[in-house]
């Protein structure tokens, strides 16, 4: 390849796997940031450098850099927590960070506002706590995730399994984490080998997600290599496999799109992990190196073409796809309040707004679920809809668990309209550099906004999935969503409409770069004809494109 | 060394040849370069220079001590009049003063201040050590007068100055002027003395020597403490976090049209203005009609004025509360004034301002009283954190606003709040107070230690920023400390540029309130002691600015430990190399 490669293929190569010069950047005092090359390696920890958009002006003024802190994230494969983490985390949220917890859109937490000199422990305390934040940012695979709502228990153990197995398999080994942060021996000469990654890591980020019919909450089709589970008479018989999903995208720009992810075949167990790592490991060395724009595993496959991305798969993997099983999802949401499992146990899904576990006047959500944490046996689970599960709760616990969830009103899930438990926000402003518009701030006012247009046409229960993006890269999975907001400038958005209920079909731009009024003016005719017209059980979205206000898109997910 | 010898100038005057020459190099110079030239030329006549003997004419030799400027500018105020009486007048600060000389003058007059804890000031302290050491001969031939600076708050008030007096009188000196004692209203007091010393020194001088006509005095600048000029304020700018416990302001102000010429190291002195919020208060506490005319100092001026811009309103004098306490029956004010209630005073001195003792105790003043009981109002001065070579027209200024509660109301220190509530596109009155004591290095390629925690940081600001258009290669290292380096890490951008391009070479950091405890600058200077004592050996010069109270002395603890253990030395020969230093001018400390 003749043409220069990114300059974070030199950050990365030049980087001694991922060592830098992080650990001396961490103890310059003379400003709370750190370099720009080693805050790219700093991602690979779990971690990078924001600030606080809000102060940046004045700051500026006040003759102070701008509020410089850290995210953390930590990698939590399938987004299990258990009651004594779960505590650990807490703390550390309150002692370390702002006094949040954010259930991210991938399953885990993370971290706002830690300050340089709380980095290293707040990641010994996460390492203490017997979990990890390697690897959970970065060109890497991300935090494996895996369907969250345990209904079928057998089943969800065995996926919660593999989760955490590929997890496991294809983390970076690098000693470097342990150095910098855990005072692990620094290295003397060469630094040691990365069998999956070698010295340059992945083009650009590789996310996995696991998911069992007919749940999609893991939105399998948005992941790089998602595995649909194959359940058959309560036995797991294997995997449809799907590759080259992705959401982002750049304003402008045709040469990026969100795309689905392609079902490829189907594999059985014990194929998985090598068939897991040959797709990784084909991407390593096939993917885009020099614009980091195309270097997603969805633009090589378009580039090399589908037919021969997977011949070089099976050949690496030493197997060949056998045709995809049947399969068939309901719907990415999530089931709130309490269901049975099939051992007898109880799960009980808690709406977590924007997935922001804060205390906020009478919703004193951090301590509740703290309070929660001090009695619960069982374990929790974190889920893509930014939710948290109280899982495996006998059922002569559920009254005690009920009483703490109601004094800290975290029993919002039996009241809030059905827009509102299926919206999903990312962060955005003020601590995403990315962002170009509000996204989890704005969420509570759009949604009461776009609420009281729905009451008028009695849809105010109606579910419909929401989803607002403060830029085009994703991060909520704007493009899966019915409706969805995707940032352009302060205020002003794209209003996508018409992705199905299931994950399984993209939106489409309805109307451009336009601002709240117009956004509301754009939907409140929409919602009286849907309210007049739909059939019984009709989403949103599907009734948008019967109704040719839309045109039909192709399905993208097709076997 | 850097003998200032007034007459010099004016006995020096440039030929016509030396003057074009100087005109063809300064041609085509940008002002900042001219000011550059100017301060390059001003340097070279502070190299040791052959101090003229003047046996054979009979002058008076004013000598001074100063830490702020207030004794040096008594002390030039005493030139100016003498030889307006057409006396002969040398000066001298008196770490330039060759004492052996002592022997052979017939008129000194020293001014000379004391510090808080009764030390006298850096540039004094070999003056004073050798005077009352034994090395001192008998003086039967010397007539002398002494003012003594200082500031009654402090219970070492004026101890300098009377150890002076009283040596010279114990070494058989004649006084020709008794010891005057002025506080912190300067003039109040050293105005009559100044009479009194000429009129009591004059008749001494042999006709012959008292010439006719005073001779010109140099002009640096049309603007003094007495004609100060309106500087339009460009900017008003918080510097630290917003919600931060403390105002501190960076003020940027246009000395454009004015000819104020400033060195790095200088002050500027701003006269406040008191708010007419307090002038209301105190007109209601003391039933006075702001109206009511009042004469004094040959001035005549409504009350209301007296109080807005001549009168201290924000500072409690152990005068005023005599004042009080005779008009009052309430005998805890005057057991306050007994020895006994020192510590009362002291309090009252440091917490209270003069509404407080007017609002507890109302009794009947005069509008005249009032003028006389309180006292005059006087400038205040600023660490300059400019340098024209950066700033051109302008000076900037690193104020910290003086703000805190008494008896549940906001007080403020008035210039301060001043500057604070100062619009940008008003004006400040305001004049350069030279100190020569706190110089930058004269050669570039010395290095340079700055210790300036707080806004003590100011002047290093004008320091970097000469050094980085001087281009020389000496290494600046700044010590700088505060509270939280989130909050309060003042000029942090500039200092990261500095860094950046060089213009800084090392900056180390004391935080007191982040993670990780309590750490002053003290603690750096022991942490980098070696280093430290490396660059000290190798020529550098050292700068202490801020705080007088806790951080100086701790600063000086912790350089003499470092030079001890890295230079091979006891505490106390540490101790004395490092006032030699200061006898040298290398140690500089500008402290308050």
């Amino acid at each position: 390849m003749s043409e220069k490669l990114s300059d974070l293929e030199r950050i990365k190569a030049q980087s001694r796997q991922l060592r830098g010069t992080l650990v001396e950047g961490l103890a310059d005092p003379v400003t709370g940031a750190i370099s720009d090359d080693d805050n790219k390696l700093l991602k690979f920890h779990g971690s990078y450098l924001q600030d606080d958009r809000d102060q940046r002006d004045e700051r500026r003024r006040r003759k102070l850099e701008p509020a410089y802190a850290f995210m953390l994230r930590a990698r939590l494969p399938g987004g299990v927590v258990t009651p004594a983490q779960w505590l650990v985390f807490d703390t550390l949220a309150r002692e370390h960070a702002n006094g949040t917890l954010r259930i991210t859109t991938r399953q885990t937490f993370q971290w706002h506002g830690i300050l340089k000199g709380d980095l290293k422990p707040a990641i010994a305390a996460i390492h203490d706590a017997l979990a990890t934040s390697i690897a959970a940012c970065g060109d890497v695979v991300r935090n494996v995730v895996s369907t969250a709502n345990p209904v079928e228990s057998q089943g969800h153990a065995e996926a919660y399994a593999w989760a955490a197995r590929l997890s496991d398999d294809l983390a970076p080994t690098t000693r470097a984490y342990h150095e910098i942060w855990l005072d692990g021996e620094a290295l003397v000469g060469e630094p040691e080998p990365e069998p999956l990654y070698g010295r340059t890591y992945l083009p650009r980020k590789f996310k996995i997600g696991l998911a069992i019919p007919p749940l999609n909450d893991v939105d399998v089709f948005s992941q790089d290599l998602g595995l649909i589970a194959i359940v058959e008479e309560g036995q797991l018989r294997g995997f449809n496999v799907a590759i080259g999903g992705g959401m982002g995208a750049t304003h402008g720009d045709p040469s990026t799109y969100p795309r689905l992810g392609s079902v490829v075949g189907f594999v059985r167990p014990e194929q998985v992990s090598v068939v897991a790592e040959a797709v990784v490991s084909v991407q390593r060395d096939w993917g885009n190196r020099v614009e980091r724009k195309h270097a997603r595993l969805k633009y090589t496959l378009d580039h090399q073409g589908l037919d021969r991305f997977i011949a070089e798969v099976e050949r690496r993997a030493g197997t060949s796809f056998e045709p995809a099983r049947p399969f068939g999802f309901d719907h990415n949401g999530d089931r709130y309040g309490w269901v049975e499992g099939h051992d007898g146990r109880w799960h009980l899904t808690l709406h977590i707004e924007s997935g922001r576990l804060a205390d906020v006047g009478s919703q004193r959500w951090l301590s509740g679920l703290r309070e929660i944490a001090k009695v619960h046996a069982g374990d929790f689970r974190l889920t893509c809809n930014q939710n948290v599960i109280v899982a495996n709760v006998p059922a002569g616990e559920r009254a005690r668990i009920d009483t703490l969830v109601a004094e800290h009103g975290l029993d919002g899930y039996r009241r809030h309209s059905g827009i509102r438990r299926h919206a999903v926000a990312c962060v955005a402003l003020p601590t995403c550099g990315l962002a170009m518009a509000e996204a989890e701030r704005y969420l509570p006012d759009i949604v009461t906004r776009i609420e009281a247009l729905l009451d008028r046409h009695g849809l105010i229960d109606a579910p419909i999935l929401l989803r607002l993006s403060g830029c085009p890269n994703g991060c909520s999975r704007p493009y899966l969503g019915e409706i969805a907001l995707v940032g352009r400038a302060p205020g002003r958005y794209d209003l996508r409409l018409a992705a199905d209920f299931s994950g399984q079909r993209l939106n489409r731009t309805y109307r451009e770069n336009v601002d709240e009024s117009t956004i509301l003016a754009s939907l409140e005719p929409l919602f009286a004809a849907y309210a007049r017209e739909r059939k019984a059980a009709e989403h949103f979205g599907d009734w948008l494109l019967r109704s040719g206000v839309l045109d039909a898109p192709a399905l993208a997910v097709v076997a | 060394m850097n003998a200032v010898v007034s007459n010099d100038v004016a006995d020096a005057p440039l030929d016509a040849a030396i003057r074009a020459e100087l005109a063809r190099l300064a041609e085509g110079l940008r002002p900042a370069q001219l000011y550059r030239a100017a301060a390059w030329l001003a340097a070279r006549a502070e190299q040791p220079t052959q101090v003229v003997a003047h046996a054979s004419v009979e002058h008076l030799t004013v000598i001074y001590g100063s830490q702020t400027g207030n004794a040096k500018r008594a002390a030039e105020h005493l030139v100016r009049v003498a030889e307006a009486a057409g006396l002969r007048v040398r000066l001298v600060r008196a770490d330039a003063y060759p004492t052996r000389e002592l022997a052979r003058e017939r008129f000194v007059a020293v001014v000379i201040s004391t510090q808080g804890d009764g030390d006298p000031p850096d540039d004094a302290k070999g003056f004073v050590e050798f005077l009352t050491s034994r090395r001192a001969s008998r003086l039967p031939d010397l007539h002398f007068s002494v003012l003594a600076l200082g500031d009654s708050s402090y219970p070492l008030y004026c101890a300098v100055g009377r150890t002076i007096d009283a040596r010279l009188a114990e070494l058989g000196a004649t006084r020709f002027a008794p010891l005057a004692e002025a506080d912190v209203d300067v003039e109040t007091n050293a105005s009559p003395w100044r009479t009194t010393a000429i009129e009591g020194v004059r008749p001494l001088f042999r006709s012959a020597n008292v010439v006719a006509i005073a001779p010109v005095r140099p002009v640096t600048s049309p603007h003094d403490r007495d004609r100060p000029f309106e500087a339009a304020v460009l900017l008003n700018q918080p510097i630290v976090a917003e919600g931060h416990a403390r105002d501190i302001r960076h003020v940027e102000l246009s000395l454009e049209g004015s000819g104020i010429v400033y060195e790095p190291g200088d002050a500027l002195g701003v006269w406040p203005r008191q708010s007419t919020a307090l002038v209301a208060q105190v007109l209601l506490a003391t039933s006075l009609d702001g109206d009511t005319s009042v004469e004094r100092d040959g001035l005549t001026l409504p009350l209301s004025t007296w109080l807005e811009t001549h009168r201290e309103l924000t500072r409690l004098s152990r005068p005023f509360v005599a004042a009080l306490a005779e008009r009052s029956t309430d005998e805890a004010l005057r057991r306050a004034l007994e020895p006994s209630g020192n510590a009362t005073l002291r309090e009252w001195l440091e917490t209270l301002q003069p509404i407080d003792l007017l609002r507890r105790h109302p009794v009947a003043w005069t509008a005249d009283a009032l003028v006389v009981a309180l006292r005059p109002l006087v400038p205040r001065l600023y660490s300059i954190a400019s340098s024209h070579a950066e700033v051109g027209d302008e000076v900037h200024l690193t104020v910290s606003v003086v703000d805190y509660r008494t008896e549940g109301e906001a007080r403020h220190g008035v210039a301060s709040a001043h500057l604070a509530t100062a619009e940008e596109g008003g004006t400040l009155r305001v004049f350069v107070e030279r100190n020569e004591r706190f110089r930058l290095p004269v050669d570039p390629s010395r290095d340079i230690v700055m210790i300036g925690p707080g806004t003590g940081v100011a002047p290093f600001r004008a320091f970097i920023q000469a050094r980085r258009a001087q281009g020389g290669t000496g290494r600046n290292w700044l010590f700088f400390g505060n509270r939280h380096a989130r909050e309060d890490f003042l000029y942090q951008t500039e200092w990261q540029a500095a860094l950046k391009d060089g213009s800084l070479h090392r900056l180390d950091l004391a935080f007191s309130r982040d993670r990780g405890g309590k750490v002053y600058v003290q603690q750096r200077l022991r942490e980098n002691a070696a280093e430290l004592h490396g660059w000290l050996a190798g020529g550098a010069h050292l700068y202490v600015c801020g705080d007088a109270k806790a951080m100086a002395a701790d600063v000086h603890a912790a350089l003499i430990d470092a030079i001890a253990t890295h230079g091979a030395k006891s505490h106390d020969e540490a101790s004395a190399w490092l006032d030699e230093l200061l006898r040298e001018g290398r140690y500089a400390r500008d402290v308050y």
